[in-house]
């Protein structure tokens, strides 16, 4: 088995055998998505039209959350020097761990969006148009989120200023996946040209995340 | 005298004492110019005096992404050529494009509420400038969580060279989008489609913000410098007290 192989397996394997990994994420998720209706009120037909939006901020919500999880563990135990002097390109070897992250993370998320799509009255179109649209994002928001967490990781207390360096770098990902839900729900835009942006800035993410995570590795080094 | 020359802190230091007096005169002295020419052009049709807005708002506009700019090449400075005094002129530059882009914010705010109705509108270039400041301001905060200068010059530079896709999108937002913001009516293929009498003060306080910008820029780079050599000087003092 390779190198990246093994890391890879290992990431998935920790993520889900200690807590604090996709449940917990999904646990956040259904707790922003419930306190919604509290602070907008009943309305149903109100929950309907925003509920893609408050699906994505539920989901960039939990994604930010999560991500300190990806690096600092391994700067506690001594990985992250193994892995900066090790023979694997460091490239590769964070790209394998956001992979792995966003299995774990990302896509329990996208899995409960059509449980809690429910809470907020979203029919069948619009309920798949957010499943979808969370699908090509979210690994957009996990290798981003990387770039932040290769920034902050060294730290002590770098868990909010890495959801401040990393939500405005997040915002344009936020924009096309609402605004691809609500043009399958309402249009006039045909569903393909925001969805196909969020899958180019997906694709994009998925090369300069880890490029720059890795810089920020070896140059954060004390 | 290459930039390289400059190096050298206390040559940088030396230079900046010679030139940093004209600089301010003649940053002063275009301010003056450009306001003088601002006075007599002319109001528009539509907008009455309320246009001379556009005197500050479009140069405060530049400076925002001319600061993010000078911040890029410092970065590439700090990555690539390993140039000392990179991550000074970074560090010093953040504050200043910061306070640019909040200039140019709350002067199109104001300037929106006779003209829009509105003092805000999520369109296109609101938004990505808006976004330009919060990473204006999450640099800063890098800048004073990393303890340590130069370390948190490479962070820093990092971080920059990934928030500079913002400049293009801001440039071409509206293009892209065919929103509130008005499009591009100087810096166009064809030509600026703006008439002498505005176009004129309008370089002009363009020009005299540049030179305001790096007024400052250097002034605070002097400042930077100053500020790690009492930084040296306290973590030499707390090794050489007694009982360490």
């Amino acid at each position: 088995m390779s190198a990246l192989a093994a890391l890879f397996l290992r990431d998935l394997r920790i993520a889900v055998r200690i807590g604090g990994g996709a449940m917990m994420g999904v646990l956040f998720f259904l707790t922003v998505v419930a306190l919604m209706p509290f602070a907008i009120g009943p309305d149903l037909a109100l929950l309907q039209r925003i509920g893609p939006a408050i699906l994505w901020i539920g989901a960039l919500l939990a994604s930010l959350l999560a991500l300190d999880r990806l690096l600092s563990a391994d700067l506690e135990d001594g990985s992250l020097d193994l892995l900066l002097m090790g023979g694997t390109p460091l490239e590769l070897a964070v790209a394998a761990k956001a992979l792995a992250h966003w299995l774990t993370t990302g896509l329990p998320l996208v899995i409960a969006t059509p449980v809690f799509a429910l809470f907020l009255n979203l029919d069948l179109t619009a309920t798949a148009a957010v499943a979808l649209t969370l699908l090509a994002g979210t690994p957009a928001l996990t290798f981003i989120g990387l770039v932040g967490a290769g920034l902050t990781v060294t730290l002590r207390r770098g868990g909010i200023l890495l959801s401040v360096l990393v939500l405005p770098l997040t915002i344009p990902v936020l924009i096309f996946g609402v605004a691809a839900s609500n043009a399958a729900v309402v249009g006039p835009l045909p569903f393909g040209t925001p969805f196909t942006i969020l899958c180019a800035l997906t694709l994009v993410s998925l090369v300069i995340g880890p490029f720059a995570a890795a810089l920020a590795l070896r140059h954060g080094q004390e | 005298m290459g930039l390289i020359d400059l190096a050298n802190p206390s040559r940088f230091l030396g230079f900046t004492d010679r030139i940093l007096p004209w600089l301010i005169g003649v940053t002063g002295l275009l301010l003056a110019i450009g306001l003088y020419q601002v006075s007599l052009a002319p109001d528009d049709y539509q907008q009455g005096a309320t246009v001379k807005i556009m005197f500050i708002h479009v140069p405060a506009a530049w400076l925002a992404m001319f600061g993010w700019s000078v911040m890029s090449l410092s970065a590439l400075g700090t990555l690539v050529w390993r140039h000392p005094l990179a991550d000074v002129a970074a560090k010093a530059a953040a504050p200043i494009g910061a306070a640019f882009t909040l200039l140019c914010l709350i002067s199109g705010s104001l300037w929106g509420r006779p003209m829009w109705g509105t003092y805000w509108v999520w369109d296109a270039r609101l938004t990505s400038v808006f976004v330009l400041f919060l990473m204006y301001l999450g640099v800063i905060a890098l800048w004073r969580t990393i303890e340590e200068p130069t370390r948190a010059g490479r962070v820093v530079a990092i971080l920059t060279l990934v928030g500079a896709i913002n400049i293009p999108i801001i440039k071409y937002s509206v293009e892209f989008w065919n929103t509130l913001h008005q499009p591009a009516s100087v810096m166009r293929l064809d030509g600026p489609t703006i008439h002498a009498s505005i176009l004129i003060p309008l370089l002009t306080m363009a020009i005299a913000f540049t030179l305001l910008f790096v007024t400052l820029h250097l002034a605070a780079m002097r400042n930077e410098i100053l500020r790690r050599r009492v930084r040296m000087m306290q973590l030499m003092q707390a090794q050489a007290a007694p009982g360490h």
